[in-house]
């Protein structure tokens, strides 16, 4: 779907006011029926938080699970407790978290940029890699370096993405000691900001391949049929009987056509890169919003996961406007205006 | 130091319980001071006030921070603690406690009698259901001075003297949660203790760091400088921390079963299961006595010839841990051995199914029961499946259900359920681990860990009751020796293991395990070298 297919016709300031008022109203409905959803699928599951944590002290009665129902918020009607939690999305308080005793605020602000610093520079990797390789392959299509990329792509692409992790430790920790195993910084010494930038490197370096392998096999695979395409296609005959030299046929021609694609699909997934991380997150020992979901998914902690569902969903939302964007800089011919 | 130096070093010293710190223990061992001990929590703890959180990690990471009257030797005799000594009155009723002096907070302000009074009558009454149970029994706690606490009991109850642990009765500071809401105080952000070491740092999906308590009851105690717990929640990434050590110390679940004798060969690694006699857990596969045919005792006997428990403590334990013979703990105190023996023996499953009138149909299959597998790692799993296997060759089929934890905890304890496997700790004592999941007035809808199999016997409500306000011990084993001999030929839920939990300690560290609470301890003593 794309908020920017408004039916904004004609100029001026107003037209662009309304045509904005009218964007952001169906932003909003968009988030609050998300969070109406999100809320709703949560509760709908047997059990409370009141009861897990019930199940993990080894005794429990009558008086810890009405007291820690009451702290939730849980002994009131699902309505109300629905009506509270709308109310508060409006004026941005995303709630308190009585497990973790934090607001869930501040819970996903210190996950969130782990988990973008991983996410972030696993996906540009795998798209900047993905984009040349496949570009490779599809120019060279049928010769030994294409049958060899193809193998290898679809070898990390069936690759299940924690034995990845776990062999990636086993060799450039345990055999040769070369990068930590896990961890997002070493604990306990004293850096100064340089070093602690590079000790962040270095525990980025493995957890970021192995993110991004998968997604680069993805782009790979997508970009080479996506240029084998455009290949045959009638103006790149045109191009070539021009005589342009293939270099600029493929900058000029075949990659802005067949890129558009991979954008398409890397798009779409940027979204779920921000919570699809847990895999990784765990074997990693990461300490980003993937794991918190995935925690709070067990917890049944309510608060931090609709808090995180709706700050996904938000970003989903953003990186949907921001694909548009970028389908509009390739190809012109797309209009922002007009639905597409 | 193993074992049978430090019992020669106990007696050298005269270690005995109320005569004070053995110093000299430690002098002997040559211990050295200061540097950090690295090892796991997992899962993170929600918080680490142990007053308000019950869970394992919490329990793990709170003992440093808070302490209680009492410790507990592996055989659960008590030691002191906080308390430097304690008596207890002829008739059971009167119990008093003799603190150490210069007992400080972490915030500087001393300890007194008051914070040991408040603690126990007010705050864990109000947020430790375990801690309810025995400290509802006190009439009242008083303190004639600074440094003694006496307490009078409505009625005898033996294992008062077992509660002092600082799992079950961590001290709190008064002047921090008096009159507050304790829940929501924002001083637990800090957990403020008078354990050996208070919270530096908490990163949240990292690490929590722990430093030295400088003002420390107990002379040169401790003897790290601090200790940081990682959050690993990767069972893998966990073993090749203790491989490479960077940890130096994992307990609990931390490595996986089939890890444990591959990591147990490591030359800088020693392996005990010792440290968890105080909790004991006993692992059983719970039947829902309400409904057919579980209701009938010969199934349940039948159920219990036809599992081969050797073979699965082998086969899916690793070993780790040892056959459940009843409903107490061969670790916990009063267990009796001489009960009904239920050896593997499908024959003798099968004449009981014959006997109830459960005839196999044309299937082979006498019946299908669904069974819930309790969603706490690898190895609930894999018993599931053995469990099918075993039952089924006496034409019991089992239906697994997969289900997380809220799912379990609720259909478990509202009797939503007809099989499942459940683990429980004894807690030292029958009267405070054993009998709540067998007398009839514990059957209470919605709360997990009572007698959710719904077995009710007035002959064993009777001799429970008894044993817990009888004053000797002579009495007290009598009738516990009774009510296992009466619960095992009702098989009520079906024993399987007690199970055995691997703490890995690297060979440098002395003084880690040294209680019936292990890894739960202070960890005032423990050293690195």
């Amino acid at each position: 779907m794309s908020l920017l297919a408004l039916d904004a016709k004609g100029g001026g300031v107003v037209a662009a006011a309304l045509a904005i008022g009218a964007w952001v109203a169906k932003f909003v409905a968009v988030v609050l029926v998300i969070a109406t959803f999100n809320f709703v699928l949560v509760h709908a599951a047997p059990g409370d938080p009141a009861q897990v944590i019930a199940g993990q002290s080894g005794a429990s009665d009558e008086k810890l699970l009405a007291q820690l129902r009451e702290e939730y918020g849980l002994d009131k009607p699902y309505i109300v407790q629905l009506g509270t939690y709308l109310k508060r999305i409006v004026t941005l308080d995303l709630g308190y978290s009585y497990r973790q005793q934090r607001p869930v605020r501040a819970l996903l602000a210190e996950r969130l940029p782990a988990t973008l610093l991983l996410t972030g520079t696993a996906f540009l990797t795998a798209l900047f890699l993905g984009i040349v390789l496949g570009t490779l392959a599809g120019v060279r299509a049928g010769k030994w370096s294409d049958t060899a990329l193809t193998i290898v792509s679809l070898f990390l692409y069936a690759m299940p993405v924690f034995w990845l992790g776990l062999m990636l430790v086993l060799l450039f920790s345990v055999r040769l000691d070369w990068l930590p195993a896990f961890g997002y910084v070493t604990i306990g010494v004293q850096m100064t900001p340089l070093q602690r930038i590079g000790d962040i490197g270095a525990h980025l370096i493995l957890p970021a391949i192995s993110l991004a392998a998968v997604y680069l096999a993805i782009y790979a695979r997508l970009m080479r049929s996506s240029v084998i395409e455009v290949t045959h296609q009638d103006f790149i005959k045109t191009a070539r009987a021009k005589g342009l030299k293939q270099g600029r046929i493929i900058a000029r021609h075949i990659l802005r056509n067949a890129i558009l694609p991979v954008v398409t699909v890397a798009g779409m997934q940027a979204g779920a890169l921000v919570g699809g991380a847990v895999v990784i997150e765990t074997v990693f020992a990461w300490p980003g919003l993937g794991r918190l979901t995935y925690d709070a998914v067990l917890q049944r902690d309510y608060p931090v996961l609709l808090g995180i569902f709706l700050v996904m969903s938000v970003i989903v939302i953003v990186l949907n406007l921001v694909t548009d964007a970028i389908y509009r800089l390739i190809d012109p011919r797309v209009s922002l205006r007009a639905a597409s | 130091m193993n074992r049978r130096e430090f019992a020669k070093l106990s007696l050298m010293t005269g270690v005995m319980a109320g005569s004070g710190i053995p110093l000299g223990l430690k002098r002997a061992a040559g211990q050295t001071r200061g540097g950090t001990l690295n090892t796991i929590i997992q899962p993170e703890p929600p918080i680490l006030v142990t007053a308000l959180n019950q869970q394992q990690p919490t329990l793990t990471l709170g003992g440093k921070i808070y302490e209680s009257l009492l410790r507990y030797d592996f055989n659960l005799k008590p030691m002191p603690g906080l308390a430097q000594s304690w008596e207890v009155s002829p008739d059971g009723l009167t119990y008093t406690f003799k603190l150490f002096p210069n007992i400080t907070f972490h915030d500087g302000t001393p300890l007194t009698a008051d914070d040991v009074i408040f603690s126990t009558t007010k705050m864990l009454m109000e947020t430790h259901a375990r801690a309810r149970g025995t400290f509802a029994r006190a009439e009242s706690a008083t303190a004639p001075d600074p440094l003694t606490v006496v307490f009078k009991l409505k009625a005898p109850f033996a294992p008062f003297l077992g509660a002092f642990d600082c799992t079950t009765a961590p001290i709190v500071p008064k002047h921090i949660y008096d009159g507050t809401d304790y829940r929501k105080n924002p001083a637990n952000a800090q957990a403020i203790g008078c354990g050996p070491f208070k919270l530096k740092e908490w990163v949240r999906g990292s690490h929590v760091h722990l430093v030295k308590h400088e003002g420390y009851y107990r002379k040169g105690e401790p003897y790290l400088d601090e200790i940081i717990y990682r959050v690993i929640p990767d069972a893998a990434s966990r073993s090749v921390a203790l491989e490479q050590g960077t940890v130096q110390l994992t307990q609990w679940s931390d490595v996986e079963s089939f890890d444990v004798q591959r990591l147990a060969k490591l030359p800088n690694l020693d392996m005990t299961t010792k440290g968890y006699e105080f909790f004991a857990p006993h692992q059983w596969l719970e039947l829902n006595n309400r409904i057919a045919p579980m209701n009938d005792k010969r199934f349940r006997q039948a159920v219990m010839y036809a599992i081969d428990r050797k073979a699965m403590l082998a086969r899916v334990y690793f070993g780790l841990g040892k056959i459940a013979t009843g409903p107490i703990s061969s670790k916990t105190r009063f267990y009796e051995k001489d009960v009904k023996q239920y050896e593997y023996s499908l024959d003798k499953a099968k004449a009981l199914l014959d006997e109830m009138g459960l005839k196999p149909g044309a299937d082979g299959k006498r019946v299908t029961i669904p069974y819930l597998v309790p969603p706490y790692g690898e190895i609930y799993q894999r018993s599931a499946e053995f469990l099918r296997q075993s039952l089924g060759r006496v034409g019991i089929d089992l239906q697994l259900q997969g289900i997380d934890m809220a799912g379990w905890a609720e259909k478990c304890s509202n009797w939503d359920f007809s099989m499942t496997m459940n683990l429980v700790y004894q807690f030292g004592d029958p009267a405070l681990g054993v009998s709540r999941t067998y007398i009839s007035s514990n059957i209470r809808k919605g709360i997990l860990f009572s007698n959710t199999a719904g077995y009710s016997n007035p002959d064993v409500d009777r001799l429970f009751e008894e044993a817990a306000v009888a004053t000797s011990d002579a009495k007290r084993q009598e009738h516990y020796s009774a009510v296992q001999k009466l619960v095992v030929e009702d098989v009520p839920v079906v024993w399987l293991l007690e199970q055995d939990y691997p703490n890995f300690i690297d060979k440098k560290l002395k003084n880690v395990i040294t209680t019936a609470i292990g890894v739960h301890e202070t960890f005032g003593t423990v050293s690195l070298g």
